[in-house]
Parts: structure tokens; C-alpha cells; sequence
């Protein structure tokens, strides 16, 4: 395993008597992308601003490339960041933006105009050289802060939210360009957001986090599947928590209203009597049998909506109401409100909170 | 009631503008009496531009005028220098200290400018620590810092007025993290920003300036204000020139920060 290119070790920051950040430790590998992710106040930007050099660790150590950067100041540190309101200088085009990094670190004109003809490339929009910002979209904008972020060629690449000021549409099109342009220069970058399905979709790891604590650092797969606490498994996608009591811990067996099942992750030494509470994806639930779905519950259908590709249907089960996706089939009629329904499901789906 | 509200704004506009332009017009009328060689005659009083040319061929014009210009440029580049970086600082980390600043700022327009220039000529004088008003050379320098600080109050608004339509945080982040320093940050990124805030308050400087009275008298400095007064003590016709000259320079300063205002919108900071 290569050596960590972004170390984060023991980092504290308080405001006065608040502590917004709380003993963090993270290891990024080189060309890796890591997204921060959590909701407004978890401390994800003030981790981001202290690896910035914009915030100074009340405790701990940040170290990049095996160098201790601490104590360096931001205009030191050789990274490249852009900002969720785009921060481009509005007295400078966009090419005198792109250049404006390659211009304090002192290169030549030809070095310059070369780097930043490259950049525009990149970014596709080699004809807006001569544009000032305000006559660019947020789109447009946010490329070009991209490129002028990357034109030194940092050694490290923070992204703040960069997406979050722009319409759906340019998002998710950004989102896969930054990605793509990241991969392509194999730039180690740290992502910062609160959308969930951003993160997601191009990291290479995501750190959740809340209350200035990193909640867990996973794939995004493991994120989404094997979320290791409460709060991962609520903020992370939609989830059905049903609270059950422990019949048999030894099988894993757990009674939900009137059904019994069982469950296969570990039930941390809960013993019989105890509650529990399981989780469950909508997307893991079907209506009736399904191949490979060995656990059932029974209920009625309360509510059906109709969200295009997918049909989300809520089964009341007694004291819960659970909500579970099935696949829009337009040879199928969607189901009926009112009607009687067995809930189907993996044992191995079912995820036990902690 | 669209056009009862227009009626009432031309009418406004009108009284307003007689209340200005009566008083002007009679100046000039007055300083174009002088009955030697009329140009052309208005119900049956003869006028020429006579008076216009003696002001203007009068060696001591040039001379003092000269003087007050230096003056107004050196103290628009002190006031600069002083206040850029003063009012960005505010803005970007101690914010808490504006009520200070402002409340300092606008001491100059409570400070009668006669108090000022004494305490410099008790503070300054040439048995003082610090004897700027032993030699002309620091004499002048006093004098550019006294008008820096009466024009103190225009400058410092027009540039924080100015910083106001700048994010002065993320642009200053943004350049830190490009590898600027603070000097780039501010000769680059800030002050482009706010150059026609700047070019405003520095007009204004230098209309305050150019009519400066007190400090200069007091100071025995050979400006425009004292020579204006001089000539006003002595002559009938000349003072009214020299009142239309000084108004048509401070209109034309006015009409310089409207002009430049024009293009503000190709440096300002648009919310997408």
C-alpha cells in the first residue's frame, strides 16, 4: 500500500468553547478522491479549510506528501481549491483568471498562454478566453474556476461545495466532468458536500460526518450497504428502521410486530428481551415472492406514488409504516391501496443499528 | 396619478434647480460685466470674458493652482494608501471594528479644520519632536496629511461602499490559495475591484482639495483657497470668475465619477 498523500492526524478545532471538529484522522492515497459528507454544521468545510491553510488546528497534524503543513500559510501550501461562489476574479477574463496562479508563481508569458490555452481545453470552452466572468453561466463559471484551480498544477485539489450553487442539470453534468478531469490528471482531491447522491457517484471513498466526528470512512458501497451507525444509515439514502425484540440472539432471530425474522449481521450482544433496531433499503424490499428473498412481513398498502422508472410503495405493518421501491413495469398495473401484502426480503439485507 | 407623480417630480427637480443655478448665473453674469472691450450686450449691459482671461493670465493662478493639484494628487495617493488597506483589513478580519472606524472617519466632518491645523502647529512646530513646520519641504508634507484627513471621511466610504460589492473573504481565499501574498492580493485583486470607488473618492479629495482655505492659510502654504480669498479681499470681478472656475472644476470632478461609474459593471462582482 502507498503512502498516504494527504495525512490528517488527530485534528482539533475549536471557536472559543465550541468544538466543531473533534479528534479527526484520515489517510489519503495518491490520485484519490474523498468526499466530506454530512449535513450544514457537521465541521466537513472547516476540515477542508484547515487542510487549506485557512483555518489553523486548535490540535493535530496535516501533512501533505509526508511534509508537515500545519503551520504553513494557504499561499505555501501548492493546493488548488474552488469555492462554492465560484470566487473568480471579476476584473480579470477568463484567461487572465486561468493565468493568475502561473503568473504569481512567476512563469513566463509563453508558459502562461500555453497552460492556459491547455486548461481551456480541457474545461471545452477554448473560445472564452476573452470573456470576464459575469458574461459566463454558474456552469461556465465553475470550469473556469476548476481550470484556474488546476493551471499551477497543484499538488493536492479541494473542491468546496462546487456544485451546489448550479441547477440540476449542470450538477450532474459538472459532477461527471470534474470527475473525468480529475481521473484523467490523477490529482488527489477532496470533495466537500451535503448531497448525498454527489458523493456517491464519484468518490473513490466518502467520510460521513456529524457533529465534527468522521462518522465512517467507506466506499461508497459500503457506505450505502453496510452503513456502520445510526446516523450513516438515516443520512445516506432512505431507510426503514423497524424496532423489533430480540427472540433468540443466538439464531439472530428478532420479532417485528407479528412477523419473526432473522437476522444475519450481529446483533452486538444484544440478549433475549432486548430492542433492536433494523434497518432495511427500500430497494431491498419487493412485493410478494422474489428470488432470494427468505424473510417476509405482512401489512397493507396505504400509499402508492408513481415516480417514473420507479413506483415507491408504503406498507403499514402495524405499528410502522415502511416504504419500499419496485420497478416500473407498464405491463403490470401498479399496486392498489388498500390491498393485503406480504413484504419480501433478504435475511443478509437487514442491517442491525448501532 | 403616473403623471400627477411626474408633474411633481419636474416640478421638485425645477425648484431645486433654480435654487442652484439662480445664484450661479448672477455670479457669472457679474464677473462678465467688466466694461472693457464687450463682446456681445444683453439688455443693453455690455459683457465680455475679459475677466476669465486676467484670472487665467495671472501668474499667482498658475502658481497656486499648480500647487493645490500637487496637493490633491499626492493626498488622493496617501488617502489611498491609507485607507484601501485599512477599510479591506476591516472588512475581511476584524469587521467588529467598523462602528470604530467609521466613527473615527468622520471625526474630520465634526473637527472644524481651524482646530485641526493648530494642534498640528502645537504638535509640529519647529521645537517639537517632530518638526515638520521647521522646513517648507515638511510644511508641504503636513499639509497633504491634514487634507488626507478632511478628506478622510469621503474616501474611506467611497472605497468601503465599493468593498461592499466585492466577496472581499472568498476572492482573498482564492488568491492566498493561488499563491498570492498580501500585497498582490490587494495591488491585484482588491483595489482593480474597487477602482471606481476609489476614482470617486478621489475626485471628491481633490474638489476638497482645490478649495481648501484654512489649513493652507494657516499654514502659509501657497494654494489655490488662500489665493482665491486674496483675490476676493481685493478685486470686484475676479472672485466671481474664480467661484465659476471652482464650480465648473468640481462639477467636472461630479460629472468624472458618473462618467467612470459607467463602467463599473466590467469590474463588479454580478451574483450569478
Amino acid at each position: 500500500m502507498a503512502a498516504p498523500f494527504l495525512s490528517i492526524q488527530h485534528v482539533k478545532k475549536s471557536f472559543g468553547d465550541n468544538t466543531v471538529v473533534q479528534d479527526f484522522n484520515l489517510d489519503v492515497e495518491p490520485g484519490e478522491f474523498v468526499s466530506f459528507l454530512g449535513p450544514s454544521g457537521c465541521g466537513k468545510t472547516t476540515v477542508l479549510r484547515m487542510v487549506a491553510g485557512f483555518e489553523e488546528p486548535t490540535a493535530g497534524k496535516i501533512f501533505i506528501a509526508g511534509k508537515d503543513v500545519t503551520n504553513l500559510k494557504p499561499n505555501q501550501r501548492n493546493i488548488g481549491m474552488v469555492f462554492q461562489a465560484y470566487a473568480l476574479f471579476p476584473n480579470l477574463t477568463v484567461a487572465q483568471n486561468i493565468a493568475f496562479g502561473l503568473k504569481v508563481a512567476g512563469a513566463s508569458k509563453a508558459d502562461q498562454d500555453k497552460r492556459v490555452a491547455e486548461m481551456l481545453n480541457i474545461i471545452k470552452l477554448p473560445q472564452l478566453g476573452d470573456r470576464y466572468p459575469y458574461q459566463l453561466s454558474g456552469g461556465q463559471q465553475q470550469r473556469v474556476a476548476l481550470a484556474r484551480a488546476l493551471a499551477p498544477s497543484p499538488k493536492l485539489l479541494l473542491l468546496d461545495e462546487p456544485l451546489s450553487a448550479l441547477d440540476a442539470k449542470v450538477r450532474v453534468s459538472l459532477r461527471d466532468e470534474i470527475r473525468s478531469i480529475q481521473k484523467r490528471l490523477g490529482i488527489t482531491t477532496i470533495f466537500v458536500t451535503h448531497d448525498q447522491e454527489e458523493a456517491l457517484s464519484i468518490s473513490d471513498r466518502i467520510v460521513v460526518m456529524y457533529g465534527g466526528v468522521a462518522e465512517q470512512v467507506a466506499t461508497p458501497f459500503e457506505i450505502y450497504n453496510r452503513p456502520s451507525t445510526k446516523f450513516v444509515a438515516n443520512f445516506v439514502g432512505t431507510l426503514n428502521v423497524l424496532e423489533g425484540t430480540v427472540v433468540d440472539p443466538a439464531l439472530g432471530k428478532v420479532r417485528v410486530n407479528n412477523d419473526e425474522i432473522a437476522v444475519k449481521h450481529s446483533l452486538n450482544g444484544a440478549k433475549r428481551g432486548d430492542a433492536v433496531s433494523l434497518a432495511l433499503r427500500p430497494e431491498a424490499m419487493a412485493l410478494g415472492d422474489y428470488s432470494g428473498h427468505d424473510t417476509e412481513l405482512h401489512g397493507k398498502i396505504t400509499d402508492v406514488h408513481f415516480l417514473g422508472s420507479v413506483i415507491r410503495v408504503r406498507v403499514n405493518l402495524g405499528a410502522e409504516t415502511i416504504a419500499l421501491d419496485t420497478f416500473n413495469n407498464s405491463r403490470t398495473p401498479p399496486p392498489t391501496i388498500g390491498d393485503s401484502t406480504k413484504v419480501t426480503f433478504a435475511s443478509n439485507d437487514v442491517l442491525v443499528l448501532h | 396619478m403616473r403623471k400627477g407623480g411626474a408633474w411633481w417630480a419636474w416640478l421638485t427637480f425645477a425648484i431645486g434647480a433654480t435654487y442652484f443655478l439662480v445664484p450661479l448665473i448672477a455670479t457669472l453674469e457679474f464677473s462678465m460685466r467688466q466694461r472693457n472691450n464687450p463682446v456681445f450686450s444683453l439688455f443693453g449691459q455690455g459683457y465680455s470674458f475679459g475677466v476669465f482671461n486676467n484670472v487665467f493670465g495671472d501668474p499667482r493662478f498658475q502658481q497656486t493652482f499648480t500647487y493645490s493639484v500637487l496637493a490633491a494628487i499626492f493626498t488622493i495617493l496617501l488617502g489611498v494608501l491609507i485607507v484601501v488597506p485599512t477599510a479591506y483589513w476591516v472588512r475581511l478580519r476584524m469587521p467588529y471594528l467598523r462602528p470604530v472606524i467609521e466613527f473615527v472617519t468622520l471625526l474630520p466632518l465634526v473637527i472644524p479644520a481651524i482646530v485641526i491645523v493648530f494642534g498640528y502647529i502645537r504638535m509640529y512646530g519647529s521645537n517639537s519632536m517632530l518638526p515638520f513646520l521647521g522646513t517648507t519641504g515638511g510644511t508641504n508634507v503636513l499639509l497633504v496629511i491634514g487634507y488626507a484627513v478632511l478628506s478622510l471621511p469621503y474616501m474611506y466610504r467611497a472605497v468601503d461602499t465599493g468593498l461592499r460589492t466585492v466577496d472581499v473573504p472568498t476572492l482573498t481565499e482564492a488568491a492566498q490559495i493561488l499563491g498570492a501574498g498580501w500585497t498582490t492580493i490587494i495591488a491585484r485583486v482588491i483595489l482593480p475591484n474597487v477602482l471606481i470607488a476609489v476614482l470617486s473618492g478621489a475626485f471628491l479629495t481633490f474638489a476638497i482639495v482645490i478649495g481648501e482655505f484654512t489649513m493652507a492659510s494657516l499654514l502659509n502654504r501657497p494654494a489655490f483657497g488662500p489665493y482665491m480669498q486674496n483675490l476676493g479681499a481685493n478685486r470686484a470681478y475676479e472672485p466671481a470668475a474664480l467661484a465659476i472656475i471652482a464650480f465648473a472644476l468640481t462639477w467636472g470632478c461630479m460629472a468624472m465619477i458618473q462618467f467612470l461609474s459607467r463602467y463599473a459593471p466590467r469590474s463588479a462582482n454580478r451574483p450569478n
